[in-house]
This record gives C-alpha cells, sequence and structure tokens, in this order.
C-alpha cells in the first residue's frame, strides 16, 4: 500500500511541474554571454536581412561588405537577404521568434525592436558589446579598424535607445525634404524663402490653382497640376506637432495625439485637399513623378529619394516626353517657426538577435560593426541624399571631397542629392525623433491615418466638422489599437485579469494541494498516535 | 397519334428555344442603382460608384491587420474595373473564380494614371462571364487604348527589346523595374509594335514564380516576336500585366 501512494504521489508531481511550468510561458533564449574569446577554428553562418531602396549599387555595398568580411573572418559566412520593405523585414522577424528563426543581423527601426522585445532575450542589448575591450566598439582583438564609441554621431546613436539601453546601432541617416520648382514658384509671382513656412506653401498651393477656359492650369499650361504632394503623412503629422511643440505620446507609451492642436493642424489642410492643392502618395502617387512632369509645386520626400527629384534625375518612373525642364531647389521641410526648425530623423539602424550559441553572436556582433567602417558608411550614403553615421566617415577626406564636388555630374554628384545630403549635415541638431515603445509603430500609423483620412473626406465633399473630428478620432484609434494597453520594454506588457478558466484552475490546484497536505497531516497525526 | 407527336416535338422545341434565350446572360444588364460602364468612366474621381461586373483574376489574399484583402480585375461586355485593396473574407475571396460576378461599391480613384475602385463592399451575385482578350495592338499609343483600361487584352506581333540590367547588359526582362529584383518579384521586359516600345509586366501578386507566363518570360530573347495576353494596367502610360505570352502565329 505504501509503495502505491509514493507511486501515486510521484506520478502527481510529475504531471503537475509540467502544468506550473508551462503557466512560466514558454522557454526562450538564455541570455546572452559574452564569451572570453571569438573562436576563428570554429565556423558561422549568419544571415544579414537588409532593405535597399531597389537600388543595385546598395546591393553591391552590401555585397562587398560582406566579401570583405569574410577575407578578415574566413571562418564566418554571411547569408545576406534582401528586402525593398521595412514592413515586410518587420513581418518576417514577428513570424520568425516564435521558431527562434530570426535573421543574425537585421536591418530595421527601433519603432519595431520595441516589438521584437516583447519576447525576452530576442534582441541583443549591445551596451556590454559596445565597450568590451576586446571585441567592442574600437576594441583590440577586432581584425579591422573598428569605429570608436565616440564617432558614432551620439544623436544619431540615442535614437537607437529603448528603456535608457541600445538595441541597435545607426546605420545610414535621413531627413526629409522640400524638393521645389522654383520657375512656377516665381511665375506665380513669389519668391522661394530661405525656410519654408506653412502658411507659405499652402498659400502658393492655392493662388496655382486657377484654371483657364479649356480647363488648364494657367502656371503649368497643363489640365494636371497638384501643388504640394507629401511621400509620408505619418511624418507631416510627427513633425508639425513637434513643431507646435504639442502632445504626441509619453516616452512610455501613453497616446497624446487625439488633442486639439492636431485638429488644428488637420483643419489647416481641409481647404487646399479639397481643392485638390493638396495630395498624399497614397492618394495620387509618387511626389518625384508629378514633379518632374511640371505637375507639382512642392514635392516632400525623403533625402534617400532625391535621386528620383528633378528635371535631370538620375532615376525617373515618366518617360522623355512627360519630363519638363525646371530649376529644382532643395529646401528643409516647412516650419512653424523659421528660428527654430525641427525635422525629423530617419534611416536605417541594425540590430542583432540572440542566438544559443554565444559565439554566434559574438561573430553577428562583428559583422554588425563592420557594417560602420568607413568604405562601407560612405559608399552607401552616396547611393542616396544619405548620411554617415560616423564622424570618422563623415569627416574623411573621401567624403569631404565627395560633398565639394556637387553638380560636377548628375550621377554620383547629382546637385539635388548632394544638397538634400547638406541639408541634414547642417541640421543635425534640429533633428528629432518619437519615443519608442511597444505600440509606437501603430501610433505613427495612425499620425498619417489622420491626414489621409481629412484628405479624402474634403477632396469626397464631406462634412467635417466637430463631430465628423470625434469619430475620426475615435475611428482610427480603434483601428490602430491605440485604445488599448500599452507598454514599454522587455517582456512588461500588462496582459490584463488573468481569464476565468485560469482562475479557476489555479484555485481548484490550490484546494487540491490543501486537501493532499490536510490528508497528509491527518496521516501522519495519527501515526504518531499509534 | 403521328400528330399529336409532332405538336409535342414541336413544343419542346419552341420551349428549348426559349430555355436556351434565358440562359443567355445579358452581361451589360445593370440591376437597379448600378452604373453602367459609361457612367462609371464619367464619374468624377473620389466619387462614389456602384458597378455589377465579373472577376477575371485576381491578385493574392494577403491580411493588413487582420483584415483579409485583394485585388481584382473585372470586366463586363464594356470596360475593365481595376478594385483595389477590397477587404474580403478568404471564404469570399476563393469564392470569386474568373467569372463571378459581384457588385462592388466603392470609391473612384487614379494612382499614376490607373483608374481604380479603392474602399471597396462587395455582393457576390449570381451569373458568369469569362472574357475574351481583346486585340488592342491597334490601339497601342492612341488614346482610344485608355476605354479599354483594365480590361483583358491581346497584343499580337510584339518584338521583344533589349532591356539594361544593373551591369548595362542587354536583356530580355529584369526582375523588378531595374532589375535589382531577384526570382519570384516581378518581371519588366520591353516590347515594340510600329516603332514605338512599351514595357509589359509579369505582376508576381498575380502571376508569380512557377506560373506558365512567369517562366515563358524567363524564357524570352531579345528579337522574339511574340504575341501576349492579359490585363491593360496604367502606370504612368499604359504598362499591362501580362498572363501568358506565346511565340506569334
Amino acid at each position: 500500500m505504501r509503495k502505491i501512494r509514493f507511486t501515486a504521489l510521484i506520478l502527481a508531481v510529475i504531471t503537475l511541474v509540467p502544468i506550473f511550468a508551462s503557466c512560466h510561458g514558454s522557454r526562450g533564449l538564455d541570455p546572452f554571454v559574452m564569451p572570453e574569446a571569438f573562436d576563428t577554428e570554429k565556423e558561422y553562418e549568419i544571415t544579414f536581412w537588409a532593405k535597399n531602396d531597389t537600388n543595385v549599387t546598395q546591393t553591391r555595398i552590401y555585397q562587398k561588405a560582406i566579401e570583405d568580411f569574410q577575407a578578415l573572418y574566413p571562418n564566418v559566412k554571411v547569408k545576406l537577404k534582401l528586402y525593398t520593405d521595412y514592413g515586410k523585414i518587420y513581418n518576417d522577424v514577428i513570424t520568425n521568434i516564435s521558431t527562434q528563426t530570426t535573421p543574425n543581423v537585421c536591418i530595421t527601426y527601433p519603432d519595431h525592436i520595441a516589438t521584437y522585445m516583447t519576447s525576452p532575450d530576442t534582441v541583443i542589448c549591445l551596451d556590454e558589446l559596445f565597450y568590451d575591450e576586446k571585441y567592442g566598439l574600437g576594441g583590440s582583438e577586432l581584425a579591422f579598424e573598428g569605429v570608436e564609441y565616440d564617432e558614432i554621431i551620439p544623436r544619431f546613436l540615442e535614437e537607437c535607445t529603448i528603456n535608457g539601453k541600445h538595441y541597435a546601432m545607426p546605420y545610414m541617416r535621413s531627413t526629409e525634404a522640400c524638393y521645389i520648382n522654383k520657375d512656377l514658384v516665381e511665375k506665380l509671382g513669389y519668391t522661394v524663402p530661405d525656410v519654408l513656412t506653412w502658411d507659405f506653401v499652402f498659400e502658393v498651393s492655392l493662388a496655382a490653382m486657377e484654371k483657364d477656359e479649356e480647363g488648364n492650369f494657367l502656371v503649368n499650361g497643363q489640365k494636371t497640376l497638384i501643388p504640394f504632394i507629401y511621400k509620408s503623412t505619418d511624418n507631416m503629422m510627427i513633425q508639425m506637432l513637434k513643431q507646435k511643440a504639442a502632445d504626441y505620446s509619453t516616452e512610455v507609451g501613453e497616446i497624446l495625439i487625439f488633442n486639439d492642436t492636431t485638429k488644428e493642424i488637420l483643419q489647416m489642410i481641409e481647404e487646399p485637399a479639397g481643392v485638390k492643392a493638396f495630395s498624399t502618395f497614397k492618394i495620387s502617387s509618387y511626389p518625384g513623378n508629378f514633379l518632374n512632369a511640371g505637375q507639382c509645386i512642392f514635392a516632400i520626400d525623403s533625402t534617400a529619394g532625391a535621386t528620383w527629384m528633378g528635371s535631370d534625375a538620375p532615376l525617373s518612373d515618366i518617360s522623355e516626353d512627360k519630363l519638363v525642364q525646371f530649376e529644382t531647389v532643395v529646401r528643409m521641410i516647412p516650419q512653424f517657426d523659421v528660428e527654430n526648425p525641427q525635422m525629423i530623423s530617419q534611416g536605417p539602424s541594425v540590430c542583432i538577435f540572440n542566438k544559443r550559441d554565444a559565439g554566434e553572436v559574438l561573430a553577428s556582433w562583428l559583422f554588425a560593426q563592420y557594417l560602420l567602417v568607413n568604405e562601407v558608411q560612405i559608399a552607401y550614403s552616396q547611393t542616396e541624399g544619405y548620411v554617415p553615421v560616423t564622424s570618422k566617415a563623415q569627416n574623411s577626406e573621401e567624403y569631404q571631397t565627395y560633398l565639394a564636388n556637387e553638380g560636377v555630374d548628375n550621377d554620383l554628384h547629382y546637385p539635388v542629392k548632394l544638397q538634400a545630403t547638406k541639408l541634414l549635415l547642417a541640421n543635425t541638431e534640429n533633428t528629432f525623433v518619437t519615443p519608442v515603445f511597444n505600440g509606437s509603430a501603430s501610433l505613427r500609423n495612425a499620425a498619417g491615418q489622420l491626414v489621409e483620412n481629412v484628405t479624402k473626406s474634403m477632396r469626397r465633399s464631406e462634412v467635417v466638422d466637430d463631430a465628423y473630428y470625434e469619430a475620426l478620432y475615435r475611428d482610427v484609434s480603434a483601428l490602430y489599437r491605440l485604445d488599448k494597453n500599452i507598454s514599454y520594454g522587455e517582456g512588461r506588457e500588462d496582459l490584463g485579469n488573468l481569464p476565468t478558466a485560469a482562475v479557476c484552475l489555479i484555485v481548484t490546484l490550490g484546494i487540491a494541494w490543501v486537501l493532499i497536505g490536510t490528508s497528509a497531516a491527518i496521516e501522519f497525526a495519527k501515526k504518531r498516535k499509534k | 397519334m403521328k400528330k399529336v407527336l409532332l405538336f409535342v416535338l414541336a413544343a419542346m422545341m419552341v420551349l428549348s428555344c426559349v430555355a436556351c434565350g434565358e440562359a443567355k446572360e445579358d452581361i451589360n444588364a445593370k440591376s437597379e442603382g448600378v452604373m453602367t460602364w459609361d457612367e462609371y468612366n464619367a464619374a468624377a474621381i473620389d466619387s462614389t460608384v456602384v458597378v455589377e461586373a465579373y472577376v477575371q483574376a485576381k491578385q493574392g489574399y494577403w491580411e493588413k491587420d487582420g483584415q483579409g484583402l485583394c485585388t481584382i480585375y473585372a470586366q463586363d461586355g464594356v470596360g475593365g474595373y481595376f478594385i483595389y485593396d477590397m477587404p474580403v473574407t478568404k471564404a469570399d475571396y476563393d469564392k470569386m473564380v474568373a467569372g463571378t460576378k459581384v457588385k462592388f461599391t466603392g470609391k473612384k480613384a487614379e494612382w499614376s494614371g490607373e483608374v481604380e475602385i479603392i474602399e471597396a463592399t462587395y455582393v457576390i451575385l449570381e451569373g458568369k462571364y469569362v472574357a475574351e482578350a481583346k486585340d488592342v495592338t491597334a490601339l497601342l499609343g492612341t488614346d482610344e487604348l485608355a476605354k479599354s483600361q483594365n480590361m483583358f487584352g491581346a497584343f499580337k506581333g510584339m518584338t521583344v527589346e533589349a532591356s539594361k540590367d544593373a551591369d548595362g547588359n542587354d536583356v530580355a526582362y529584369l526582375y523588378k523595374w531595374n532589375g535589382a529584383g531577384q526570382d519570384g518579384d516581378d518581371l519588366y521586359f520591353k516590347v515594340s509594335v510600329n516603332g514605338t516600345t512599351y514595357t509589359f509586366c509579369v505582376e508576381s501578386y498575380l502571376c508569380g514564380a512557377g506560373t506558365d507566363v512567369y517562366e515563358a518570360v524567363k524564357a524570352l530573347k531579345v528579337g522574339d516576336v511574340i504575341d501576349l495576353e492579359g490585363f491593360i494596367y496604367w502606370y504612368e502610360g499604359v504598362q499591362p500585366h501580362i498572363t501568358s505570352v506565346t511565340a506569334a502565329k
């Protein structure tokens, strides 16, 4: 009888332990521990998921960086997977987290990293790696002349912090610029100011809408004209709010965007949107296509899209017969306060994913660092209006010569691209980023959706009044789940109250254990009495 | 008896003819409140449009924020419709096979010259019609071609022209518009007729890697003379989404 009881007890324990263990959650990866040394004898294969702008030169730069790195570390093989869309990288990473098949190194945005981090120990915190004497930034055991910590532009590095720690390194930086058809502005009787204001852009845009009897716009003589087109409306709203020092979100993820200043900004758009003097990429198409056809006056797009802008742009999506010759000037995005300009900082960053083999993570870290060497930084930045993220690259003779040669050709030294690059270099201290938290990517989408919806509603002659804005805020908030709890950082998501079934199970288990304990105590007492 | 039999047979014949007549569907007939294609064509951009048309092809089903979406090429006997990113359930997406009649209600929009219906809702109706490809070769380069936008069209006797790949080499096709892509991406290639060259596309969401047309385009050589079929899509000018390629007859 005793044997049976003992066996039953053992079986009960064996049965219950996994139940309690499973309540704790699925087993993830152990936290990364820095190895003493990098094993150069062991073979490593690491995957690198990168984004290019459908630009062959960018692909080649990645490939050359990989070849050069592999020559330095022959035991490391880097497999490149290319994307043309950050969103697809994000989706694929999310899909692969549960199966622990994430890439080793990934080009991404901090907003996305914040979501990856909801799975604990998935993304490597780089702070310890930065300062490692042997393999850290500028470390003694690196097989190449690595960049020092102080050589990464502080503003850009700061953008890679989440909850006070670095989870990424900047790879390239860009901002937005306004590409202007100067000829059309002057034909309308205006002069392009050094710093644009929103009022100026909207005023000129409205003035351009006059047509002749045949329906041609007077300013360009064509049937088509959208004077002001914004590519990224999420950036538009975010920057306008920042310039007005208005609320957007707190650092810890409290959503504040649905406020009166946001409404004022949207109301500014109403009139130009209603007469189709303002439109967006999502509604009409690429600003550059309209600009180059003489059908747009103010085209706002990334500086990393500068090679598409202007009559002599190296890249173009419209046929030769549609191209119109005009003088393109580049300005920072419009401002509310011209004395204190503010513009967004954007561009790819690089993060590292945790793996079971710490040596594999170290190999990934070495490769990630290699992406910051001058050869990679300068070459990649020249493919578009990007800026290198290290002072070492920015101050190099090679890069300075590149900047000085603005306009000597319409390819590598295409003046619009160089002007866009210089715009960011001159305004690095005027850039900002928005707080990063789990849900910040959704908030960014919501910011753009507000602009898109108001623009569409005005074009469709819908009633846009107070009731409309109330409904708009409610709908957009629900669409992007901003009315739900959003939290901050790694593994701290508030999941709310336990489901009733789970509570019942736990209570039942507790009662069972109490009964078992009581029974055992009674048995024990009986034995003592005997 | 013979007279009776003759009468019965004659009656059956008449009834058969009537029945056949009823089975012949008027593909241009519209329900109450539904626009004809001409009315749709005349409708202003951003206005609400209601059309009935027959699905001819669809791009792949995908989900965004938990909502299923699909893009549909549809037409009636007069003109074509492109229904972009319509919210749809997977079950209904599966029902919308080629030929299915559907009522679409949405907003008319134009994106880079492509006229489309966005924010559409739908009702699946009874009816079936699969269009024959309309030969629009002679309309290439004319304003008239725009009236056939989004219809299933045929292009005959087109000559494959060279495209420049990333290394500056002459090739018959490119992965992505500039050759920066890889297998599985959209294919772009140039074809000419009457001295004018056009860019055609194999849209990977419509006909991806492994489909006959995708592999056929990869086998093209500069100078080949071919017949093509596909949907008369627009991107900064005509840029058809090709569904078949064969040697010119």
